[in-house]
């Protein structure tokens, strides 16, 4: 399946978001190889040049490790990855809070239905 | 001089009435996927004869990797019509035959690999074939030669998503990355995410020649949108 993509946003940006979720949720696990810039080029039916440019921001924040011989991995450094995802976290908490402070909520209201939230969240999740 | 393909002055007038190209001045660079885009009748198809050395300009010059469109540039651009000139009655086995024969830079092997992935017999009539079916074995007969430019005229008019998707892939898949890709459409929505580069002409004029990424940062939109935007009457 091509990767849905956004139209008012350049596409390298999201390239990168979405290679970035795909390592900090372990699709690409730490230390492991990723697909040839071609490959996964194809996977997303975008243009090589584009998935180059996302492969060598990531490859310049650090989550993509270039071998000379053997392609381009994740990094080992799970430290860093684990990093990202606080970050990421941290955005989207951002974004929360934001959103619910303009519908009005006061900060014992916004924990108070997170609660709510997340407990639902449970009964619909099946067991296991 | 690295440009792939430098277009001076470039002009096609039918009559003087009828102006098809307009003074188009542009150079493309090797490497790249570009879109042609426009209205109907913007030019499109007449910018690409004349790529092609199937039309003679009224005025101006076009050059392929430094050398005058003719004979020599004709064995390294790979042009997929917009209208086939293929006859129906033919095998595809022919077809590859006549390829093979025409074409030194064409490789049988690839064309076989690729239409075996479909599943499409060499032994099969091209007219038995389904429309979408037609047009990918005429693009891998155009993809499977190792050309330094290809141009691809309209190569997903009228296709279904599925075809559409096979198509683009097929293109991403096959294209070297030292050549470039000329692709011609008034679907810009469906082509806009393999897209580098795009040309926009309208009457016969160029009007834009910029990276996708650009007009999405700079106008916060997709080329597809902005194009309407543009050309809204």
């Amino acid at each position: 399946m091509a990767w849905e993509l956004e139209a008012d946003r350049p596409i390298y940006a999201q390239l990168v978001e979405r290679i970035q979720m795909q390592i900090v949720s372990g699709y690409y696990p730490a230390g492991g190889k990723l697909p040839s810039v071609r490959e996964l080029a194809a996977i997303a039916a975008v243009n090589p040049n584009t998935m180059q440019k996302a492969f060598a921001e990531l490859e310049r924040n650090g989550l993509i490790v270039t071998q000379r011989t053997n392609g381009r991995n994740v990094t080992e450094d799970t430290e860093l990855i684990e990093t990202v995802r606080r970050n990421l976290a941290g955005e989207l908490l951002q974004t929360f809070f934001s959103k619910m402070k303009e519908l009005g909520y006061t900060r014992e209201q916004i924990r108070e239905l997170t609660d709510k939230g997340l407990a639902q969240a449970d009964e619909n999740e099946p067991a296991g | 001089m690295s440009e792939l393909v430098e277009i001076e002055g470039l002009t096609k007038a039918y009559d003087a009435a009828h102006v098809a190209v307009n003074n188009i001045t542009l150079a493309l660079p090797k490497g790249k996927i570009i879109g042609l885009l426009g209205p109907n009748g913007s030019g499109k198809t007449t910018l690409i004869k004349m790529i092609n050395g199937l039309l003679t300009p009224t005025q101006g010059r076009i050059k392929i990797n430094g050398i005058p469109v003719g004979l020599e540039t004709k064995a390294h651009v790979a042009y997929l019509p917009d209208r086939t000139y293929l006859t129906g009655n033919q095998k595809i086995s022919e077809i590859l035959d006549y390829f093979a024969d025409f074409y030194q830079d064409f490789s049988r092997e690839k064309a076989e690999e690729m239409l075996n992935n479909l599943g499409i017999e060499p032994s099969t009539r091209l007219k038995t074939l389904s429309k979408g079916n037609k047009e990918k074995v005429q693009l891998i007969l155009v993809m499977s030669r190792s050309a330094d430019l290809y141009v691809l005229d309209e190569p997903i008019a009228g296709v279904d998503p599925a075809a559409r998707d096979y198509i683009l892939r097929t293109i991403i898949n096959n294209y070297n990355p030292e050549a470039t890709v000329i692709i011609s459409t008034h679907l810009i929505g469906d082509i806009e995410q393999v897209l580098d580069e795009v040309v926009f002409m309208r009457y016969g004029h160029l009007v834009l020649y910029t990276s996708v990424d650009n007009i999405r940062e700079q106008h916060g939109k997709s080329v597809d949108a902005y194009f309407r935007e543009v050309f809204a009457c």
